[in-house]
């Protein structure tokens, strides 16, 4: 038996690192892969059951493997707005958005979350980024090149963080720190628990309603601790991670999204605001306009796959002879019990309900383009 | 009634009873791929060559082959795996097999574990 094809993509150049959670992960009988040049659990009692108990309840995750940066300085915004394609002068204290690296071409380099601090968060800098893991040394190298001097960025790799996913994340952490409840969807705090700095946003990237905390990693032992003593949280893996985004639509860097597209096509035009693209003045600039004005070539769907057999990244898509596109993720979704995958299709073949076939290591599978999310977004709006 | 079972370093398990083999991957094997999806097995009447590819495992998170451990014919597979591949998570040495073979080379089995053996080999994993 020889596994072909994982989700984890493996890559061990470099001897992996650890991170403030290794040990409590073993404690928990974790397998432990390589991921983004880390050690990380993948599993701890089984995907199905972690992603079910992730809907139902309430997950932990370790996401410490991801860049969080801060940065500080005179005319920090107009940077951070040449570099981002988002409005960064209308993003209020305590506030998120969703955005990403764009280089010259408008191609994708990383997908990230840039909040503004406030209350003297983080040595009082005024905006706080989380990029991907895999991605953040090369994002790091970009934005130094890009950056004016008068900026200053700060990696904090000593910062650890932890993700609360799932209906009863709210509860649960509202029973350690119950200000956290009064948070929607997309807004961020400084909280104080047992004497710990805690900056906590109301986001995620499984589709549920929950939190991302960030916090030292010294500390990140006892937070973890006393969140898996609630009995609505149990710590949960890389895989049922990937499963949760991919049923909620959002795309994985390295994955959906490559330096090779581009944001329209990755229907990714929501993080562009009218005023950016109206002033433009940001990288990438000219693509995004182009692309909005005539269209991209292809785009990004989400497939709702026949059968059981789960179509997976690189499986071709057809429209009868004619190749028309390509997975980027693919798998079985446990909420739907049915396999989905999303992919790149040529705009011609993209539109909702559109027959197509995958090749699935060498049989046709029947696939259907489907909107996203494949399960509903559970997020914690304003009512 | 006894058997005889054999075990291959690529997890599957081989009962001999006459000139009839069941294969299955093992308990071990299982629980290294996860949460089973879908099981693809090979037609009846297909000859494998030993180390043939010979059936796919899908679970949750990837896709993996199963090679026929020794050569023969496929005389019969097992349907229940089709409404519930997770038989194989359940009761992967038993109800959870794959298919049967008429065997060509009985000779084959002679390099193969036997329990004691591959209880052994996965310990050193």
């Amino acid at each position: 038996m020889s596994g072909t094809d994982d989700v984890t993509h493996i890559e061990e150049e470099l001897p992996l690192q650890t991170l403030p959670l290794d040990a409590w992960h073993r404690d928990r009988g974790a397998r432990m892969v390589g991921f983004a040049g880390y050690h990380m659990p993948i599993q701890y009692e089984g995907i199905m059951a972690e992603h079910g108990w992730t809907r139902e309840h309430a997950g932990l995750f370790d996401v410490s493997h991801m860049g969080q940066l801060t940065f500080t300085g005179d005319g920090v915004d107009a940077a951070l707005e040449h570099l981002l394609p988002s409005d960064i002068r209308g993003l209020k204290p305590f506030r998120q958005r969703y955005s990403m690296l764009l280089d010259d071409e408008g191609g994708i380099l990383d997908d990230l979350m840039v909040s503004r601090l406030g209350d003297g968060a983080f040595d009082g800098a005024d905006i706080y980024m989380v990029v991907n893991g895999a991605t953040k040394y090369d994002d790091i190298g970009w934005m130094i090149e890009h950056l004016p001097d008068e900026v200053t960025m700060n990696h904090m790799d000593e910062q650890a963080l932890l993700a609360l996913q799932g209906p009863e994340a709210g509860a649960a952490l509202a029973s350690l720190i119950p200000e956290t409840a009064d948070l929607l969807f997309m807004q961020s705090g400084l909280f104080t628990w047992r004497g710990v700095s805690l900056w906590i946003s109301r986001s995620g990237y499984t589709g549920e309603d929950g939190f991302e905390i960030s916090l030292p990693g010294d500390d990140a032992r006892l937070l973890a601790d006393a969140l898996c003593a609630l009995p609505q949280v149990k710590p949960i893996g890389l895989g049922a991670r990937d499963s949760l985004r991919l049923e909620a639509g959002l795309p994985l860097y390295g994955h959906d999204l490559t330096h090779a597209v581009s944001t329209i096509a990755a229907d990714l035009g929501f993080a562009i605001q009218k005023r950016r693209r109206e002033e433009g003045g940001f990288i990438g600039h000219a693509r995004v306009m182009k692309e909005l004005a005539d269209g991209p070539g292809a785009r990004r769907v989400g497939l709702r796959v026949e059968g059981r057999r789960p179509a997976r990244e690189g499986a071709k898509i057809f429209a009868g002879s004619v190749e028309v596109g390509e997975v980027t993720s693919g798998g079985f979704a446990p909420t739907l019990g049915a396999p989905i995958a999303m992919g790149w299709v040529s705009t011609p073949y993209s539109a909702i309900d559109t027959a197509l076939e995958i090749d699935v290591r060498g049989k046709r599978i029947a696939a259907v383009v489907a909107p996203m999310p494949f399960v509903p977004h559970r997020y914690r709006r304003k009512p | 009634m006894h058997m005889s079972r054999y075990f291959t370093d690529e997890h599957e398990w081989i009962d001999v009873e006459g000139d009839i083999a069941t294969v299955g991957i093992t308990d071990y094997a299982q629980e290294q791929l996860g949460d089973i999806v879908f099981v693809e097995l090979p037609a009846e009447g297909t000859t494998f060559e030993k180390g043939d590819d010979a059936a796919v495992v899908e679970s949750v998170k990837a896709a993996s082959d199963v090679y026929a451990p020794i050569s023969g014919e496929v005389v019969e597979t097992n349907s229940a795996l089709e409404d519930e591949p997770a038989l194989v998570n359940s009761d992967a040495e038993e109800d959870g097999w794959f298919f049967k073979l008429r065997l060509t080379d009985a000779s084959e089995l002679e390099g193969l574990m036997n329990e004691a053996a591959y209880k052994k080999f996965v310990a050193s994993l």
